[in-house]
């Protein structure tokens, strides 16, 4: 009788405890810290290389440069975190919460404001003019430094061409 | 008096059947009630992830593989991994190889968990199944609090590992597997004497050892049958810092398999003890890795069902030219028909679920 009875105190403690799972979603569901639920780009940091489109497994990331666009098929895509791995600005990150049922696949699609693509443009055009600030003075030491050289080469020449002469009426 | 000779008559057995665990097709020679042939078949879950590798590079290519199975997950990354950084001939962190270490016995739990609630459940005694699972959970939310998800893990790299493991997530991992231990102690006294287990498991399935080596067992359905064979012992990641026996039984029943897989679960929290105890403090986790690989590599791991074998080879482009998968289950199947011989055809699903068999592995 002692072997079948093995079980019965685990049977009287769960009858009068309460039940192991949640009851979602009467209760709300907590999440541990770090969970890959879904990937969110931090848009504006963004520099649209591209990196994360040409090493995800499942090809879910579109990117277009010139109209500043990001997009993801949060369908197929798997949460494995590789793009956030492979990201040179590390604008890419996981946040907890998985992608909801819906009627259809459907991408999203993060596009940069108004205020960073002026920022962007602003900042190209800066450096745009350092360079050729930079190009020009560039430009000007050299020309100085070839004027230079030959105002040297020339002066030789110049002293042998007096020598001669001083020489000549010598004679 | 007429002799009665006993009627023989083959039945298709699965891939889909109430009783059948996993979808793997059987031809069954029955004479009455008695088994006394078995043909198998397998190739309902070929997927044809192998031919990926001339699609994907080699870092993509973790992903893949990864998926594969999903209860051995974490092992199958870690094993790819482990061989493309052979091809490299490049030796990881001491941190990577004891956080590779505690991750690989956690997922080992979390499989060994699952296959004992799965016993229970075939023959009958969902109660034990769920208490079993219960504390299953909680080995699922460590897994989930240190790598970001319940069993796809992405934690792997080739060179060593994404994911550091801060001192308080250490403790509480602790404190969790001390609640595992004592929730398993408590259904201990059940699995091993119970009447009505007793009953199911004992003396049916029987492999002999001299049958195991010859037909080539691996895991625990081997070390049940008293085979130490057990590739831990082979030293990789952080085992040469581990005190480790392999577990062994000679009983060779299905009670020797049930034993020998509990008495690992307790041997893993052991194991994820001292890896706590005795992780290095440099925090450096990758050791960078440049250009392509070039060459073959061969290893051989130790996953929850049994010796996982690896094979790479590479030609010097990002895409290697073929990796290889070997798994447990697919060496393990001969053994089972073996070992379903003369049985009864009421067993027969928990016999086929005494090799914790996992047939999106051996099929990929």
């Amino acid at each position: 009788m002692a072997k079948l009875a093995n079980f019965t105190p685990t049977i009287l403690k769960n009858l009068f405890s309460k039940p192991a799972t949640t009851t979602y979603p009467f209760e709300p569901f907590k999440y541990p810290e770090g969970t890959r639920g879904h990937i969110e780009n931090d848009i504006d940091n963004c520099i649209f290389c591209g990196m994360c489109t040409r090493n995800c497994p499942t090809r879910c990331l579109t990117v277009d440069k010139a109209t500043h666009t990001w997009t993801i098929n949060r369908f197929d895509c798997l949460a494995c975190e590789y793009c956030t791995v492979v990201c040179p600005k590390k604008c890419l990150h996981t946040v907890e919460g998985y992608q909801e049922p819906m009627p259809e696949k459907s991408s999203v699609t993060y596009t940069m404001s108004e205020e960073a693509i002026a920022a962007e443009a602003e900042k190209k055009r800066i450096a745009a003019e350092k360079a050729k600030a930079a190009k020009e003075a560039a430009l000007k030491k050299k020309a100085e430094e070839e004027a230079k050289a030959a105002a040297e080469a020339a002066a030789p020449a110049a002293e042998t061409v007096a020598e001669a002469a001083e020489a000549a009426p010598a004679e | 008096m007429a002799e009665t000779t006993a009627k023989r008559s083959i039945i298709p057995y699965g891939p889909q059947h109430p009783v059948l665990p996993e979808p793997i097709h059987l031809d069954l020679v029955l004479e009455d009630e008695k088994i006394v042939d078995v043909l198998p078949n397998v190739g309902f879950i070929h997927r044809g992830l192998e031919k990926l590798v001339q699609k994907k590079d080699f870092n993509e290519m973790m992903y893949v593989i990864e998926r594969v199975c999903g209860i051995c997950s974490f092992v199958h990354g870690m094993g790819y991994c482990a061989t493309i950084e052979k091809v490299f001939d490049v030796e990881i962190p001491d941190r990577a190889k004891f956080l590779r270490t505690m991750w690989s016995e956690m997922s080992r739990i979390h499989s060994h968990m699952l296959w004992l609630g799965l016993l229970a459940d075939a023959f009958g005694f969902e109660s034990l199944f769920y208490q079993v699972w219960r504390s299953r959970e909680q080995i699922l939310n460590m897994v989930e609090l240190h790598t970001g998800s319940r069993l796809i893990s992405s934690v792997n790299k080739v060179g060593g590992v994404l994911k550091d493991v801060d001192d308080d997530k250490l403790k509480i991992l602790s404190k969790t597997v001390d609640q595992i231990e004592e929730d398993m102690l408590r259904v201990q006294k059940v699995f091993f004497e119970d009447y009505s287990v007793q009953s199911r498991l004992k003396g049916i399935g029987i492999l002999t050892p001299e049958n195991a080596h010859a037909l080539g067992a691996v895991g625990p359905f081997a070390r049940a049958s008293g085979i130490p064979l057990d590739l831990r012992m082979r030293g990789d990641n952080a085992m040469p810092y581990i005190d480790f026996e392999p577990i062994t039984s000679n009983d060779c029943d299905c009670f020797a398999r049930c034993y020998v897989r509990f008495m690992e679960v307790l041997q893993s929290i052991d194991i994820i003890r001292q890896c706590i105890a005795k992780m290095p403090a440099d925090h450096t986790l990758v050791t960078p890795v440049k250009g392509n690989p070039q060459g073959e590599a061969f290893m051989r791991l130790e996953q929850p069902r049994g010796e996982v074998v690896y094979y790479a080879k590479a030609n010097g482009t990002k895409y290697l030219e073929r990796f290889r998968v070997r798994t447990p289950t697919f060496a393990n199947l001969i053994p089972l028909c073996e070992t379903l011989k003369g049985e009864s055809f009421a067993d027969l699903g928990l016999l086929v679920l005494s090799i914790d068999p996992c047939i999106s592995c051996t099929e990929r």
